[in-house]
C-alpha cells in the first residue's frame, strides 16, 4: 500500500511537470509579448527583456521558472498589476474561489446523494422521476443562467442575499454564487448515485446479505453504500477540481474577486506568468484530487489494495 | 416414526405474478411442494421454469414487483422446545429477516463470484449474522467464524478470515458462502444452483460438503437446479418444474427409474452419460413458453412429441401414481393412449440401474 501511494505521487509529480512544460511553450507560442505596447521602443523592449530574462533561450528560461517556482516564487505580473509577485495575487484571490467552490462542491455532494438515493430507493416512483427531471435540469442548464435567476428572485425581487460579492459580508454573499455552482455538480452526482445504487440493489450480494436476515440501515450501510461510492468518487474529483479553480462566468456575474476573473485578464493581456501560474494551479489541483482520490480507492476498495499494492497470500 | 416423518415444510398453491413494464408474467402457477425435516428435496427444470422464484418467495426475498398468493408454512422449534408453524408468506419482510432469513431458512447462490461483498472482508461476512442475530460480542463470533470455515474445509481459517473475497478462489468462496449461511444454525439451507458457476472437479467437493454438514446438524436441503447428476447424487425426493408449474414429484429413484410426464423423460434423454454407450443425446425440442402469454391446456405440449389433443385445451391435473410420485400428464388418464418412454432412454435407466445396485449409491 505504501508502494502504491508513493508510485501515485511521484507520477502525480512528473505528470505536473510535463504540464509546466507545455504551458511554458504554448504562451510562448501565443503571438504577441507583454509588452506589446505602441509606445515602447525597441530598445526599451529589449532593456525590460533583459530585466525579465525573456532574451534567454527558451531551455534557460523554462529552467529558471522551475527553480523559481520550487521556491514557491512565480514570477511577478507583467501588465496586470506591474511587478506584484503572483503568489501575492492569487493569495487574496484563491481563498475567496476556494471558499466559493469548496461550498458549491459540499452542497453539491450532499444534494446529489441524497437525490441519488432517493431515486435508487424508490425507484419508478415519482420521487425517482423528480429526482431525474432535477437532475436533467442541472446538467443541462448552465450555472450561470441559474446564477442569473437566483440573482434575480432571491437577490433583487426578495432582497434575500446581496446580488454583488462583498468582502465584509463574505459568508452571506456567497450563498447564491455556491448554489448557482452546485447545480451541476448536484446533478451529475445524484445521476451517478442513483445508477450505481439501483445496480448494487439488484446484485447478488445485496440479496445474499439480505438473506442472511440483514435489513435496513445496516443492509444499506455496510453492503449498499461502499459498493455504490467507488465509481461516485471518480467523478467527484474532476467536478471539485472545477468549481475550486472558480467560474469565469458566475464570478462576473456575483462581482467576485476570485481567481476566474483573473485567469481571463492574463490571457487577454498576455501576462505570461499569471496564466501560468493560474493554470498550473488549477492542473495542480486537479492532479492533487485525483491523488486523493486514488488514495481513497485503495482504503475503499480491497481489491484496488491488494492487486496494486502488497498482495498478502 | 411419525416423528421422523415431520414436514419442515409446506408449500400450498403458490401462485406468484410479476409486474413488469412488458406486462404480468405469470411465473408460479398452483405449485405445491413439501419436505420432510431432515430430508433433501430437488427442484429441478430449465432456465425460467420458476425453480428460483419459488425458492425467494420462501426466503421472502421477492423483488417488490411480485404479487404472491397461496401459502408456505414453516415449522420451526423455538429456544424452549416450543414448535410454532408460521405461514410465511402472512408475515412482513420485517419479521421474515429478523426471524427466519439466515436463522431457521439460509440460502446459497449460484454464482460465488457475484454473491459475496468485495468490498467485505471474509470475516466480517461471516460475522456479520451471529452479530446482527444474536448480539454476539465481536471475539466470540470471530472464534465461531474461524471455527465454521474449518468446518466447511477451508485451511488457514485465521488468515482468510481477514482476506477478501476476490483473493479466493471459486471453490473456497461458495464454501466461504455455504459457512455464511450456516453461521447462524439455520434448519432450511436452500442451495441455488451451488455448483453450476463452479469446476466439475470442484462440484463434487461442494455437494459432499454439503452432504457431510447436512448429516452433521440434521439439516434439511432444498436444491434447485437442472443437473440431473446433482439430483441423483443428493436428493431424496425431486420435484420437475416447467413454466410455473410442478410436472411431476416423486421420490428420487421414483423420478430417476419410472418417469412418467414426457418432460420428465426429455430431461433424463437431454443428460449426458458418461458411460458412452450412446453418444446421442437428445435434447428436448424448442425452449420454454413466455410466460407473459397465458396459454391454455398443457404449457409443454408444444415441445412435446407425446402430445394428446386434449393437452392443447386443457391443461392436465395431478395423477397419482403411487403414494409419493405424482405426475401431471394426460398420458396417465385411463383413457389415454399407452405410451412408453423411449426405449434409449429406457435401455439406459435400466443399465444406470444396475450400477446404481453395484455400486450402492443412494438410487
Amino acid at each position: 500500500m505504501k508502494n502504491y501511494i508513493l508510485k501515485r505521487i511521484l507520477t502525480s509529480f512528473f505528470t505536473l511537470l510535463a504540464i509546466l512544460l507545455v504551458l511554458f511553450l504554448l504562451m510562448q507560442l501565443m503571438p504577441g509579448s507583454p509588452f506589446h505596447d505602441e509606445k515602447l521602443n525597441q530598445d526599451q523592449r529589449m532593456v525590460l527583456y533583459a530585466k525579465y530574462g525573456l532574451d534567454q533561450p527558451l531551455i534557460v528560461q523554462f529552467f529558471n521558472y522551475v527553480k523559481n517556482m520550487l521556491k514557491g516564487d512565480f514570477g511577478v505580473s507583467y501588465s496586470i498589476s506591474k511587478n506584484t509577485p503572483i503568489s501575492q495575487l492569487i493569495q487574496t484571490r484563491l481563498p475567496i474561489s476556494i471558499r466559493i467552490g469548496g461550498t458549491a462542491v459540499f452542497l453539491g455532494t450532499v444534494f446529489g446523494l441524497v437525490l441519488g438515493l432517493i431515486a435508487a430507493f424508490r425507484q419508478d416512483t415519482i420521487w425517482d422521476v423528480l429526482a431525474t427531471v432535477i437532475s436533467v435540469i442541472g446538467v443541462s442548464v448552465p450555472s450561470y443562467v441559474f446564477a442569473l435567476v437566483l440573482s434575480y428572485t432571491l437577490g433583487f425581487k426578495m432582497g434575500l442575499f446581496p446580488m454583488i460579492f462583498k468582502e465584509k459580508q463574505a459568508l452571506i454573499s456567497s450563498v447564491l454564487p455556491s448554489i448557482a455552482l452546485s447545480m451541476f455538480t448536484t446533478a451529475s452526482i445524484a445521476r451517478f448515485t442513483r445508477s450505481e445504487m439501483a445496480e448494487v440493489l439488484g446484485s447478488d450480494y445485496m440479496l445474499f446479505a439480505e438473506s442472511k436476515g440483514i435489513s435496513g440501515a445496516a443492509l444499506i450501510f455496510h453492503h449498499g453504500f461502499r459498493n455504490a461510492l467507488i465509481p461516485v468518487i471518480t467523478v467527484l474529483a474532476p467536478l471539485a477540481a472545477d468549481l475550486m479553480t472558480g467560474s469565469l462566468v458566475v464570478e462576473k456575474i456575483f462581482s467576485i474577486p476570485g481567481v476566474g476573473s483573473l485567469l481571463v485578464n492574463a490571457i487577454q493581456s498576455n501576462d505570461y506568468n499569471v496564466a501560468i501560474a493560474l493554470c498550473f494551479l488549477y492542473s495542480a489541483m486537479y492532479i492533487g484530487l485525483m491523488l486523493v482520490v486514488d488514495i481513497l480507492y485503495v482504503v475503499i476498495d480491497p481489491r484496488i489494495r491488494l492487486s496494486r499494492g502488497e498482495i498478502h497470500l | 416414526m411419525a416423528e421422523e416423518k415431520e414436514k419442515i415444510l409446506q408449500i400450498r398453491d403458490l401462485d406468484i405474478t410479476i409486474h413488469t413494464a412488458a406486462g404480468s408474467v405469470h411465473a408460479i402457477q398452483g405449485v405445491d411442494m413439501d419436505l420432510i425435516r431432515g430430508e433433501t428435496a430437488a427442484i429441478v427444470g430449465e432456465s425460467g421454469s420458476g425453480k428460483s422464484i419459488t425458492m425467494k418467495a420462501v426466503m421472502g426475498i421477492l423483488a417488490g414487483n411480485a404479487s404472491v398468493k397461496g401459502s408456505i408454512e414453516f415449522c420451526c422449534y423455538h429456544e424452549d422446545g416450543r414448535r410454532e408453524k408460521v405461514d410465511i408468506l402472512k408475515q412482513d419482510k420485517k419479521w421474515i429477516r429478523k426471524h427466519m432469513n439466515g436463522k431457521q431458512i439460509a440460502m446459497v447462490f449460484q454464482d460465488p463470484m457475484t454473491s459475496l461483498d468485495p468490498t467485505m472482508s471474509i470475516g466480517k461476512q461471516v460475522m456479520e449474522g451471529m452479530i446482527w442475530h444474536f448480539k454476539m460480542p465481536k471475539k466470540e463470533a470471530w472464534n465461531r467464524g474461524v471455527r465454521l470455515l474449518e468446518e466447511v474445509g477451508i485451511d488457514d481459517a485465521q488468515k482468510r478470515m481477514k482476506q477478501y473475497p476476490h483473493q479466493l478462489s471459486g471453490g473456497q468462496k461458495q464454501r466461504v458462502a455455504i459457512a455464511i449461511a450456516l453461521a447462524c444454525n439455520p434448519e432450511l439451507l436452500i442451495c441455488d444452483e451451488p455448483t453450476t458457476a463452479l469446476d466439475v472437479t470442484i462440484q463434487a467437493r461442494i455437494l459432499e460438503l454439503v452432504q457431510r454438514i447436512q448429516k452433521e446438524r440434521g439439516l434439511s436441503v432444498i436444491y434447485i437446479t437442472h443437473d440431473l447428476g446433482v439430483v441423483a447424487k443428493v436428493a431424496d425426493y425431486v420435484n420437475v418444474m416447467y413454466a410455473g408449474k410442478i410436472v411431476e414429484k416423486g421420490r428420487a429413484d421414483e423420478i430417476f427409474f419410472d418417469p412418467r410426464h414426457p418432460y420428465t423423460w426429455g430431461l433424463l434423454s437431454a443428460t449426458p452419460d458418461m458411460n458412452g454407450m450412446d453418444r446421442r443425446l437428445d435434447p428436448i425440442p424448442g425452449s420454454p413458453p413466455d410466460l407473459l402469454h397465458e396459454c391454455a391446456g398443457d404449457a409443454f405440449s408444444p415441445r412435446n412429441p407425446y402430445a394428446l389433443v386434449i393437452d392443447d385445451k386443457m391443461a392436465p391435473p395431478m395423477f397419482q401414481i403411487t403414494d409419493t410420485h405424482f405426475a401431471a400428464t394426460w398420458l396417465l388418464d385411463p383413457r389415454a393412449p399407452k405410451v412408453e418412454m423411449p426405449k434409449e432412454l429406457k435401455a439406459r435407466l435400466n443399465r444406470m440401474r444396475k450400477e446404481a445396485r453395484e455400486y450402492g449409491s443412494k438410487l
